[in-house]
């Protein structure tokens, strides 16, 4: 079973179809996911986000559990969808829920107990990679802030404290073979909306806006046309949140593609064209951002929709599962009004909804 | 009321605050809001008695705050509860989640497992999350333990300092849910600060801004 996030008809405001998403058909859902996906684009030149026409992350049945002595925690289970340039894709869910897991699954920063299973293919200019199990340094030579930047979480603690801001962007620039790394430190900068002379600056001497622009800079400095990014918004101000995702929502408008991971709905609303509810592991809605915030068709995308304090303001009841016990049926059974007999059976994720009862949406 | 009048902070050569005054009434919940760096963490804790002011004065039903952190008298300090935005900083990390909600009665000599397991139920803990340490659960469960102590000395004023900030929505309401059975049942006073407007417009009785312009809206 493989459904993809597909663009939708009704965008939000400010999320244009580029050239990088030719059409608004993703794949059909139903695609084999044993087949190999259609073939890229070769030898095209490598140079930025603009010749990433056929460029695409496609993640299908991804599972990933962490066997502890006594237990196995599933933290991810079956979980499908495509990332495009000039797309921007918002992962959200509960603390717990899987997402970060997900994350580090495709950077290849998993612990040593951790199984994974599924694909999860990076189509590019380089030729088709598979992501799950590529050798350590394949991952490090040619994934990691070259084909896929990642803005970290808590930017400010993710920057080494004893050395500037400039001495690790500038490491990173060299490591990754680029010319004239004081410059392109100093443009990198400039164009997070930075003075260069801040780059001098050690990291506590960085306000939490400061930090997520050198972080930006830093996740930017290989020109990946992929950006994964883990929660950036922790700690940040509403205004600074809404900068963080204006500077997201600039990286995706001049053609790349977003993975943003994150448990902050307003923040998701202003950046992503699509959204991917998680919970327990696994998606249950998937969809165009502005649909699925405002007639959501899971119960749990409604209830956490309906949780924030500018709608009812009202908690689901319960509390998610447990990864290490997680039951047959339905995840979210014990917490759904609508549950019956029927929940007994884990839904499948069809029609971008995994649920035996989803809500009416009105249009139809 | 839960008072601070003309309080100054300086770290190092920097002020913080420059001779704000803040009030907490009894049975309302009062918003702080304003900007990142604005001073609004440094007043939660100024009125939570965890930082002694430069200059100014802070007050607790009258009473006049003399001494600060542990040796504030304890009548005093059980007065004001003061939740974290990172529970994680907050709790001791050897201690199982039971514990940590208990620490407090036992501390005041008044140990009582049942109140305890009380109000885990009512923060929405139950079964054997209640056995497991910080690292072995969610910061939104970690919260609900942190929620739990705070109310366990039936503090006259909670001060809730970013409390849900990290939260998803659904754990923010059940929190906010909490403090506010909390406040209806027990008279006291509420300062959330946030820089939240959507969660301080449902929340807060009033709103006062640290930074920018100060004062009260409705």
């Amino acid at each position: 079973m493989s459904t993809s996030v597909s663009p939708g008809e009704d965008l939000p405001p400010g999320g244009p179809l580029t050239a990088g998403s030719p059409g608004a058909a993703g794949p059909s859902p139903g695609g084999d996911p044993s087949a190999d996906g259609p073939v890229p684009d070769g030898d095209s030149p490598v140079d930025g986000p603009a010749a990433a026409g056929g460029n695409r992350l496609r993640v299908e049945g991804l599972t990933v559990s962490f066997r502890l002595p006594g237990a196995t925690v599933r933290a991810v289970t079956d979980v499908s969808f495509e990332v495009r340039p000039g797309r921007c894709l918002a992962l959200v869910g509960e603390s717990g829920c899987g997402k970060s897991v997900l994350a580090h699954a495709l950077l290849g920063l998993l612990p040593g107990n951790a199984e994974v299973a599924g694909r999860a293919r990076l189509e590019h200019a380089d030729g088709p990679l598979e992501l799950l199990g590529a050798p350590e340094a394949v991952l490090a030579r040619r994934v990691r802030g070259r084909a896929v930047g990642l803005i970290p979480q808590s930017p400010a603690t993710h920057l080494t404290p004893v050395r500037t801001a400039r001495a690790q962007l500038e490491e990173a620039l060299r490591e990754l073979g680029r010319a004239r790394p004081r410059e392109r430190a100093d443009e990198l900068a400039l164009r997070q909306g930075l003075h260069p002379a801040d780059l001098d600056r050690y990291p506590h001497e960085l306000s939490g806006g400061m930090a997520q622009r050198v972080a930006n800079a830093m996740a930017l400095a290989g020109d990946p046309w992929l950006i994964l990014a883990d929660e950036p918004t922790g700690g940040l101000d509403r205004p600074l949140v809404d900068r963080a995702m204006a500077a997201l929502r600039g990286l995706c408008d001049e053609g790349r593609a977003i993975l943003l991971i994150t448990h902050d709905l307003r923040a998701a609303e202003r950046v992503a064209d699509d959204l991917a509810v998680m919970y327990a592991g696994r998606l249950v809605e998937t969809g165009p951002a502005g649909r699925v915030l405002d007639r959501p068709r899971h119960p749990y995308a409604a209830g956490l929709v309906n949780a924030r304090p500018d709608r009812a303001f009202v908690p689901i009841p319960g509390m998610p599962p447990e990864l290490t016990r997680l039951p047959d049926d339905c995840a979210f059974a014990p917490r759904c009004p609508s549950a019956d007999g029927a929940c007994t059976a884990p839904p499948p994720l069809a029609d971008g909804v995994a649920c035996h009862h989803p809500l009416e949406d009105d249009r139809a | 009321m839960l008072e601070a009048r003309d309080v100054t902070v300086r770290y190092g050569r920097q002020v913080v605050l420059d001779g704000v005054s803040l009030t907490v009434e009894p049975g309302r919940v009062t918003g702080l809001a304003g900007p990142s760096g604005c001073g609004k963490s440094t007043l939660a804790r100024v009125l939570a008695l965890m930082l002694r002011p430069a200059a100014g004065t802070v007050t607790v039903d009258g009473a006049a705050v003399r001494r600060w952190r542990q040796r504030a008298p304890r009548g005093l300090r059980t007065a004001v509860a003061l939740l974290y935005q990172q529970p994680r900083l907050a709790v001791d990390p050897r201690l199982t989640l039971t514990e940590i909600i208990a620490e407090p009665l036992a501390a005041a000599g008044r140990a009582d497992p049942g109140r305890v397991a009380a109000l885990a139920a009512e923060a929405g803990l139950t079964g054997d999350l209640l056995g497991r340490r910080p690292h072995e659960v969610s910061d939104g469960q970690l919260q609900r333990a942190c929620v739990a102590r705070a109310l366990s000395l039936e503090p006259r004023y909670l001060v809730c300092d970013e409390m849900t900030t990290m939260l998803d929505a659904s754990t923010q309401a059940h929190l906010v849910a909490v403090v506010e059975a909390y406040r209806e049942r027990s008279g006291a006073g509420v300062l959330a600060v946030s820089h939240d407007d959507a969660l301080l417009a449902r929340w807060a009785h009033h709103r006062v801004r640290l930074g920018g312009f100060e004062g009260l809206e409705s």
